[in-house]
């Protein structure tokens, strides 16, 4: 075959997007006298239909064997491009492209600096194109079946879904029942559908699906692997409850020497515990844990004669022997429901959070006027300083009348590193104020607000709902709240007729935002994840790809992202499972070309690659050289990510990345270093 | 009068970070000077020292290497390789007399586009300083 370079250059203007700073024209017919260069074509859109054509046309006429387009990020339309060249029966691979616009024409002002500019990158390209070498892709197998790490709304829609379609899924959430944060929640808004209500029926759908096996109490201790084969590992902490046995009855925590004496992660320390428990009634799976941090047998050896839990459990469920299991499982997706933090309200001391026992946060309200809740839905607020120990009979608690709402507490806010806007605290503040009015008729409830974002489905009917039902909003972020007699006083200005407040109140709630989870990091250590300014999970493209990461196979759904509220969040899971299921469903995916290569003749065997390999991909074969058997290294091509790391090592040349070998970017630095 | 002295840096970019945060500065229209010319390579730890010399060579005033932020490596492992071989790399262009000023190393995440033009600036303020290079260049060679 005859291989000699017939290289096509196309020049895009991409509307006036490159065409107003890069004079390109000018750049094509550069671009016609480098060498081997046989078409040099400038046009509006190359991405578009007509554009393309205008490629595999120059194809098939003209015989190129090599394409250069200089035009947006390859990170944009390398894949564009690449299907192109195939529908040309071209091998895709012998695409090069320039990247012109985000690194040139959006980033200079200066027409004839960009245009040269331009140019040097469309020479560099063409240099290297005319040594570009075509490539086979790979088809591996999938594994069927899916890890969702995070059993809230989330995971458990993105699990169902998936289940639905006829594959296996591992959910796998950290604390001992599923459910998230939505199973905190009271009513949702702005339709004050009942949360549990709906959130129950799911729950029980992911406990009892024939296609999920549900890992509760557990967590994912090591991921490897690619797309289609990820190996996992998942570590379920010992419960010391049998599971077979426990029947959820329930007199176990009864009796348990510590019941009501360890405040409750669910209830937000409105509410408490025992040292066994279960986290909340509805909970799935429906079967007690003891803590291990607070148990007194656990923490001390000893529980009074024997532990009244023991002697209360008529199955015999209750098993201090047991340890913590090591599973392991295949998937071929994995999709991240971690989920968030609520924002810490103590960051913003000048609220008094720390101080006051009536200032609380929106969730722990949340609990208060759920029914469900500790105080069986009636606000009651304790009274004094938060610390002070009392005894319980001589606890003063009271129903607030005075009431008010600080929005974007931890939100917009750069002091405490969150700029962002965690898009459901005006929502949940305006829900929460029409619940209180419910509750107390005469209360007076009022909102600090910033600005009211109502931007969702029925959000803005329902802020006007409540406005009209008497709750008052005043413009301006309080600045202090402090303690005059037996009231709070909340300082602030307000904003629209510049006049400063100072307003006497029995209640302050914060409405706090949402932040990226502490542990975010382990999840990131695992899945190799990148985090978005905000700090939560990057998105491979923030438009068109918002639920894929820049791992094939990776996909995120809900609060782990960034922040949303339930709608968004379900759709984005039903998205993620969507995507999960492409590769599932049709059973092979084709893995990256662009891997290492050995060329036998020259490697001799030294290691050093085998060494630096992060994946361990490559291994030291025996083979026979001219009757002479001798060690080279091999590239195990499933396992290769091509990241290049033993290319730059090898002391001969001799192991090779595919499209980026040494020989293909050295003409690019002579070009873009010399010219 | 003689006209300022415009460097020519040739930079060296992994795919996933730092080319990123360069797509992202020109996505977000952040303005710098157009002297650094970008080589994508999937990884920094791609980057073969003697890419360096080579550009050097070739003509540039000054290089640049810039990758994940350490710990975030999309391969794992691969800036750290990158650092620990152009830290030695450094040590080792000073010795043999190159101004330190002329070879540098940054961190740029996806989502730093601001610190991308940042870097830029900085890579191409040195090199200004440092002035034209001429110690190490060969004659064109002939690709």
């Amino acid at each position: 075959m005859n291989n000699k370079p017939k290289i096509g250059v196309y020049v895009c203007h991409c509307g006036i997007n490159i065409a107003k700073t890069v004079d390109v024209d000018a750049v094509a017919e550069f671009a016609s006298h480098l060498p081997n260069v046989k078409v040099s074509r400038e046009y509006s859109y190359m991405c578009s239909d007509p554009g393309q054509l205008l490629i595999k046309e120059d194809i098939k006429n003209e015989g190129l064997n090599r394409v250069v387009v200089a035009s947006c990020s390859p990170r944009m339309h390398e894949l564009t491009f690449r299907k192109t060249l195939a529908e040309a029966e071209l091998n895709p691979y012998y695409l090069e492209m320039a990247n012109i616009r985000e690194q040139c024409s959006w980033v200079h002002e200066d027409r004839e600096k960009a245009t040269e500019k331009a140019k040097k990158l469309v020479a560099a390209a063409v240099y290297k194109a005319r040594l570009l070498e075509p490539l086979q892709e790979n088809e591996v197998g999938v594994e069927p079946a899916t890890l969702i790490i995070g059993g809230g709304i989330a995971g458990i829609q993105a699990a169902l879904d998936i289940a639905n379609a006829g594959f296996k899924v591992y959910l796998v959430e950290k604390t001992p029942s599923v459910g998230g944060r939505m199973s905190q929640l009271d009513k949702t808004f702005p339709t004050l559908d009942c949360s549990a209500c709906i959130l129950t029926p799911k729950m029980v759908d992911v406990g009892s699906h024939p296609n999920i096996e549900l890992l509760t109490y557990s967590e994912v201790e090591d991921i490897s692997g690619y797309i289609g084969n990820f190996d996992i590992k998942v570590r379920k902490k010992a419960r010391y409850v049998d599971m077979d046995k426990c029947t959820g009855c329930g007199i176990c925590a009864e009796e348990c020497r510590l019941t009501g004496r360890i405040s409750s992660e669910y209830e937000v320390g409105m509410g408490n515990r025992a040292a066994i428990y279960l986290p909340f009634p509805q909970a799935v799976p429906a079967k007690y844990t003891i803590d291990p941090e607070r148990c007194l047998f656990l923490t001390r050896g000893k529980c009074g004669k024997s532990p009244k839990c023991v002697d209360a459990c008529a199955p015999g469920a209750i098993d201090f022997e047991q340890k913590d299991e090591i599973v392991e499982f295949k998937v071929g997706a994995i999709i991240v429901a971690t989920g968030f933090d609520v924002f810490d309200a103590s960051r913003k001391p000048e609220f008094g959070y720390n101080d006051y026992e009536n200032v609380i946060t929106s969730l722990e309200l949340e609990r208060l006027v759920a029914a469900s809740g500790p105080t069986e839905g009636n606000i009651i607020i304790g009274k004094g300083r938060k610390g002070e120990k009392k005894k319980k009979k001589d606890r003063e608690t009271f129903t607030p009348k005075e009431i008010a709402f600080i929005s974007c507490v931890g939100s917009r806010d750069e002091t405490v590193g969150n700029e962002y806007c965690s898009r459901v605290c005006c929502m949940y503040t305006a829900k929460l104020a029409h619940l209180l009015l419910e509750k107390i008729p005469d209360a007076n409830v009022r909102v600090y607000y910033m600005d009211v974002r109502a931007f969702g489905k029925g959000f803005e009917e329902f802020y006007d709902r409540v406005r009209r039902e008497g709750v008052r909003y005043i413009r301006g972020n309080p600045s202090e709240v402090f303690k005059r007699g037996d009231k709070l006083v909340i300082k602030a200005e307000n904003t629209l007729t510049s006049t400063p407040i100072e307003d006497e109140v029995d209640l302050v709630v914060l409405a706090v935002g949402l932040e990226p989870r502490q542990d975010a990091r382990e999840v990131i250590d695992l899945l190799r994840l990148s985090q978005s300014g905000d700090r939560f999970f990057m998105e491979a493209h923030p438009k068109l790809a918002p639920v894929d990461t820049a791992t094939d196979g990776v996909f995120l759904a809900g609060c782990s992202q960034g922040p949303k509220d339930i709608p968004d969040t379900v759709a984005q899971a039903k998205g993620a499972a969507s995507s999960a299921l492409g590769p599932l469903s049709s059973g092979k995916v084709m893995i990256q070309a662009q891997i290492a290569h050995v060329d036998e003749a020259t490697c001799r065997g030294c290691g050093f690659c085998v060494e630096t390999c992060p994946y361990t991909a490559i291994e030291l074969v025996t083979v026979n050289r001219v009757g002479h058997m001798v060690s080279v290294a091999k590239v195990n091509e499933a396992l290769c990510k091509g990241c290049g790391a033993c290319t730059a090592a090898c002391l001969s040349g001799s192991i090779q990345q595919r499209s980026f070998m040494d020989e293909q970017i050295l003409p690019q630095i002579a070009v873009l270093g010399g010219m | 009068m003689k006209e300022q002295f415009e460097p020519n840096v040739v930079a060296f970019l992994c795919n996933w970070c730092s080319y990123a945060g360069a797509d992202l500065a020109g996505t977000s229209r952040v303005q710098y000077q157009p002297n650094v010319n970008i080589i994508r390579v999937m990884c920094s730890g791609r980057v073969n020292p003697l890419f360096v010399i080579n550009a050097l060579q070739q003509g540039a005033d000054g290089v640049l290497i810039s990758g994940c932020h350490p710990g975030d490596c999309h391969y794992i492992e691969g800036n750290f390789y990158a650092r620990r071989r152009f830290g030695l790399m450094k040590e080792l262009l000073d010795y043999v007399g190159v101004d330190p000023r002329r070879f540098n190393m940054s961190w740029v995440s996806a989502s730093e586009g601001n610190k991308w033009k940042d870097v830029v600036e900085e890579v191409v303020e040195k090199a200004k300083e440092a002035g034209p290079f001429e110690q190490f260049r060969r004659n064109k060679i002939n690709w």
